[in-house]
């Protein structure tokens, strides 16, 4: 088949016009696109560094122990296994024997070496759990230097619990969800929703089978301008506060008393120091 | 070719089983998609029955924004979102998603069953209570 010069110059105009017109028909066809704005919570509290002081002479009763570990479990809503071996914990009670391995005594005050110390995740700057986790689930926010797990992310390969040197990880063997109290459970942000969370529901997630889960220092109350359950709970025994802001209590707490950290030789370089007092 | 006619047959036979599916959903049209419904005490009370984003974006991409909300939030330490109407919201699934779209049943999971997809999401994040269901 041939084509004189007249159809030729017909199909390659009609050709030029629809390319043109399909110009108009991709624009018709782009996609509306969400917002791709996003703020901080205006009443967040930020820090560089956070830490914290545990003031052991203020635990004096069991009372005092249980107050705080109940408030950060009910929040997050971490499960009672009931078996020690499955035990899921954030804050939890150690001797001092066994959280500061190598600076016990034969010869040490009765008064410390029987008495419960409160043990949580160190927030490490330079944090074991990190550096081995192989799909950055667990990660070290760079702006305040929590050390945070992202759930969605974890594929419970348990390196991480193998990394860290304080025991600071759970693994949840199964699923968690029969083993929460739900009514004990409260809402990490009380003033949530203008204050009309009723009660029984929960706010915070809980974790499925086959992930760790550790203490994040409540880095969702810090952005709602709150401080930390266990903080808040523990009625002046526990200060939190900015490692890096050298007028912030934390740092004027430290430098008034002669604190300790759980094994420093290790160089992970804990965030949580101790005040050893009877 | 020895044996032709078994070889045969067992073709028709396979050919048979692989498209039966297909020739058994032959001429019968596809179930209707559902309709999420949007009745819950919260959105009743609202003046204007609108989501953070026009209705037809939140039908294709809120999976999406999803994502991108739980990046945010967990990685990056931002937790409002802005609509492209100007508006703010926390970003949080269980407490900003749920609170107005608190039948679960009724508006997420139709779809997603008729859609086959079964995403994770309620393994942790907590679904509310709806009354007279199980």
């Amino acid at each position: 088949m041939s084509i004189n010069r007249r159809q030729f110059l017909k199909i390659a105009g009609a050709s030029t016009l629809l390319g043109l017109g399909s110009i108009t028909s991709i624009e018709l066809l782009e996609k509306v696109e969400a917002s791709q704005l996003f703020k901080k919570n205006p009443k967040a509290i930020k820090a560089k560094r956070w830490g914290m002081v545990v003031d052991t002479r203020k635990f004096q009763t069991e009372e005092d122990y249980k107050r705080v570990i109940e408030a950060c479990h009910r929040i997050h809503n971490v499960p009672d296994m009931g078996n020690p071996k499955e035990e899921i914990k954030w804050i939890w009670t150690d001797t001092y024997e066994h959280a500061f391995p190598g600076q016990e005594s034969p010869y040490l005050s009765g008064d410390i070496e029987h008495k419960p110390l409160i043990v949580l995740c160190n927030h490490c700057n330079n944090p074991p759990c990190v550096r081995v986790c192989p799909t950055k689930a667990t990660f070290k926010r760079k702006e305040d230097g929590i050390v945070m797990m992202d759930m969605h992310r974890c594929i419970g390969c348990r390196f991480c619990m193998a990394g860290c040197p304080f025991g600071a990880r759970s693994f949840n063997w199964r699923d968690p969800r029969p083993f929460i109290n739900e009514e004990k459970s409260l809402p990490y942000d009380t003033t949530f929703a203008g204050g009309s969370i009723k009660k029984g529901v929960l706010t915070f997630p809980t974790r499925m089978r086959g992930v760790v889960e550790k203490c994040t220092f409540c880095y969702e109350r810090l952005a709602a301008g709150l401080m930390p359950a266990c903080v808040e709970a523990s009625q002046g025994a526990l200060i939190f506060g900015d490692l890096n802001d050298p007028h912030s209590e934390i740092r004027e707490m430290l430098s008034a008393n002669f604190t300790i950290r759980r094994k420093p030789e290790l160089g992970t370089e804990p965030s949580v120091f101790y005040i050893i007092g009877g | 070719m020895y044996d032709g006619w078994k070889v045969i047959l067992g073709i028709i036979i396979f050919i048979g089983i692989v498209t039966f599916p297909i020739l058994y959903d032959l001429g019968k049209a596809a179930p209707p998609p559902p309709e999420p419904k949007i009745d819950t005490p919260e959105i009743q009370r609202m003046v204007e029955k609108k989501c953070i984003e026009p209705k037809s974006l939140m039908k294709t991409e809120h999976m999406v924004m999803l994502n991108d909300w739980r990046d945010k939030v967990v990685r990056e330490a931002l937790q409002v979102y802005v609509a492209t109407d100007g508006n703010e919201y926390v970003m949080s699934l269980q407490n900003t998603c749920m609170r107005c779209h608190s039948n679960k049943k009724k508006f997420c999971d139709v779809c997603h069953n008729y859609a086959a997809v079964a995403p994770y999401c309620w393994d942790c994040h907590i679904e509310p209570k709806e009354e007279g269901q199980t």
